[in-house]
């Protein structure tokens, strides 16, 4: 029977592939609460990759651990002002879909 | 005093220039106070110049030695200019004639010029040409000759253009001194390669240095210098081709024309190449060059001034024809006949010229001798005056013009230069004609109607009294039984000539011929039925004549094909490639790849975001290729 061990390599793919899609909604999605939420994936991902590495790495210590709620936090307020801007924006263009937000352009 | 008046010729030339100073400062706003000082200024120049001269003539020994003192200009390593005084004979004599002759047509420019709104600034360009013009005469270096030769060309220009009114004159001054500029070009490199060649511009090292050239250069530089050297008199003294400007020059008021334009500036190119005999005397192909110049303008100008009807324009043509007799003695190697010729013609043409002054005056500017007649009867002064000019320019004894004319016929002679001889004696006997011709139509014959002659004032008639008498007797100093100027002003070794009695006569013979026909052609039948008749006969050559054979047609066809020609290249290089595509490219090229890259500014935030992540991958992947520890860590410790 092939023993299938959980080591490094393997949590360190999963975030991989996480931040992967979650950077591919990032840069494709129209909706501006979609993009939000892919923002949280990735950094949701980035979480699995501290954990991962505390665990393997320095299993005595945790300063991963303290890391990834950091991360956490940062991620809940930031999300609370990105939704914020998300609403200035809606007043007013009545819409949030980013292919129409363009006024920065030249 | 007269020892003062050697040691301080100085003076000469500056007491002109503070007359200059003082009326164009001081004097302007009152015209009789500026002539006064216009005129006490070179008066009293003449009176030093006369003190010098005396001093010069009296003393044998400064025709072997120049009395020479200088002051130094400016040196540094390698070059220094000193500017200075050279007495000799022959500046001495220059000196005094020049002082002389401008004195007197100053005295009638007081009487010529009344009512014109700017006679004080007439006096103070008269003044400093004066000054100028003394400064070439005295000069030690040929540096300061150069600067004194530019001060004249300027203060010729000032004033032939004096009438700003008038396109003519404008026309007349740019045209002046355009002319002399192109040839100042040949001069100034010629002086240049002098200063390389030799080491120095100061007329006596010169004389020594040349005299052994082989040490400093080869034949062949020296010609070319010498060539170069000789441009300069071919501008100013209007030998062919540079002639043109000498009869426009006429526009300018007549006082001019007597001064500048007949006895003292255009001789300045004679002088100069006077001044440098030494230097011609050892480049036998420049003498030939110059004796050619000289012989071929005097029979050129001459032919066009038998069909010439403006009176002055005779007289420019004339004198363009005695200077190339001057020119010719001096390329036979005859220093004496050239000086003494232009010591003659300086009385005599600027008698002739304020003699013409004097008409116009009287006919209110009517310049065309053909409308004119009859005036010796009215203005017998200025007839009789002229009169004396005449004969003496015909060359008839015992007037001024038959002994420095017969010196000159002599050179050619005696040099075996028979060509020449038989063009300087064809243009004798045409200079007879021509200036009997004029003195015909216009002092004898029948009074037109509508002509209102009176004598000139005293101030213009005393002049030309005293100059008549310079005409008459000034050539008595140079006969061959009392050959005083031969022994005073030569070059080499004074040469005693017999009189060869047979060229004497032929030139009286030559000159008699010339007034007999003038006078069967102009005088005698007063319809002027025959002159008419043999314009017609020979049409082409009097229309070819007339209009001076064309040569300011050339140089103006030449002139606008080529050198608006060019300019119109240069235009077109600076509107398409400068502009186009050098200037307006340079700006297209900012335009252009800035429209090309503000289409990466969309405004989308994902775009943005898009690039950062691309930028990052870049950076990764570049690192991984070339840096070892990027590329270990990156991989994990693989490889």
């Amino acid at each position: 029977m092939l023993t299938l061990t959980v080591s490094l390599h393997h949590y360190l793919i999963l975030a991989a592939a996480l931040f992967g899609i979650g950077l591919f909604g990032v840069l494709t999605k129209r909706n501006a609460v979609a993009v939000l939420i892919c923002i949280e994936l990735m950094l949701n991902a980035i979480n699995i990759n501290l954990l991962a590495f505390n665990k393997f790495m320095t299993p005595n210590d945790f300063i991963g651990q303290i890391f990834a709620i950091f991360v956490i936090t940062v991620a809940a307020a930031e999300v609370g002002v990105g939704l914020a801007i998300i609403i200035a924006i809606y007043r007013n263009k009545l819409s949030v879909n980013l292919d129409e937000i363009d006024w920065l352009k030249w | 005093m007269v020892e003062f008046a050697m040691h301080n010729a100085w003076l000469v030339p500056l007491l002109p220039a503070l007359a200059f100073v003082i009326i164009i400062f001081l004097t302007k706003p009152w015209q009789k106070l500026s002539a006064l000082v216009c005129v006490a200024g070179m008066v009293a120049s003449c009176v030093i110049a006369a003190l010098a001269a005396y001093g010069v003539f009296t003393n044998h020994e400064f025709t072997e030695k120049p009395l020479v003192y200088a002051v130094r200009w400016f040196s540094m390593p390698g070059l220094s200019i000193d500017v200075g005084v050279q007495l000799d004979p022959v500046s001495a004599m220059m000196m005094f004639m020049v002082t002389f002759v401008a004195s007197m047509i100053f005295i009638y420019a007081t009487g010529y010029m009344k009512g014109d709104p700017g006679y004080s600034v007439f006096f103070s360009y008269l003044s400093l040409f004066g000054a100028s013009m003394l400064l070439l005469v005295i000069s030690s270096n040929l540096l300061e000759m150069f600067v004194a030769w530019e001060l004249v060309g300027l203060c010729s220009y000032l004033l032939i253009g004096f009438y700003t009114h008038k396109i003519s004159a404008r026309e007349a001054a740019k045209k002046a001194f355009i002319t002399c500029r192109v040839a100042d070009f040949g001069l100034l490199l010629g002086l240049l390669s002098l200063q390389i060649v030799f080491g120095t511009l100061n007329l006596t090292e010169l004389a020594e240095k040349v005299s052994h050239f082989e040490q400093y250069t080869t034949m062949g530089i020296l010609t070319l210098i010498t060539v170069l050297v000789f441009l300069g008199p071919i501008g100013k003294s209007g030998q062919f081709p540079l002639h043109v400007w000498l009869p426009d020059a006429m526009e300018g008021p007549t006082p001019v024309s007597a001064l500048i334009h007949a006895a003292t500036m255009v001789v300045a190119g004679v002088y100069l190449v006077g001044r440098t005999m030494f230097l011609f005397h050892e480049v036998p192909s420049a003498m030939e060059l110059v004796a050619i110049t000289g012989g071929f303008t005097a029979l050129f100008a001459a032919s066009i001034a038998i069909t010439q009807r403006e009176i002055k324009r005779i007289l420019a043509y004339s004198t363009v024809s005695q200077i190339g007799y001057m020119m010719l003695a001096l390329g036979l190697g005859s220093l004496t006949a050239s000086m003494f010729h232009l010591w003659t013609h300086a009385f005599f043409k600027a008698l002739m010229f304020l003699g013409a002054g004097s008409v116009l005056h009287a006919l209110h500017h009517k310049a065309d001798v053909w409308e004119m007649g009859g005036l010796l009867k009215k203005m017998p002064i200025t007839g009789y005056t002229f009169m004396v000019g005449c004969l003496a320019i015909a060359g008839i004894p015992p007037f001024a013009g038959f002994w420095s004319k017969d010196e000159i016929l002599l050179a050619a002679f005696d040099t075996g230069h028979y060509v020449l001889f038989t063009m300087a004696a064809l243009t004798a006997f045409m200079t007879a004609f021509y200036m009997w011709r004029l003195f015909f139509l216009a002092f004898m014959g029948e009074e037109k109607p509508e002509n209102h002659p009176h004598e000139s004032p005293w101030n213009m008639t005393l002049p030309l009294v005293v100059l008549a008498v310079g005409a008459a007797a000034g050539g008595l100093m140079g006969t061959p039984w009392a050959p005083l100027w031969q022994e005073w002003i030569f070059f080499g070794e004074a040469h005693h000539v017999e009189p060869n009695y047979l060229i004497m006569l032929g030139s009286v013979v030559l000159a008699g011929a010339g007034i007999y026909l003038a006078y069967t052609l102009y005088c005698a039948d007063q319809t002027k039925a025959k002159a008419h008749a043999l314009a017609e006969k020979y049409k082409f050559f009097w229309t070819v004549s007339y209009n001076k054979y064309y040569i300011d047609e050339v140089y103006l066809w030449f002139n606008h094909t080529f050198v608006d020609g060019a300019a119109k290249l240069f235009y077109l290089f600076d509107i398409y490639v400068v502009d186009g595509i050098i200037v307006n490219g340079l700006a297209a090229i900012t335009r252009l790849s800035g429209e090309g890259m503000r289409v990466s500014q969309t405004g989308r935030l994902q775009n943005y975001a898009l690039v950062f992540f691309l930028g990052v991958l870049a950076v990764a992947v570049i690192l991984a290729f070339t840096d070892p520890s990027t590329a270990a860590s990156l991989t994990g410790g693989a490889k």
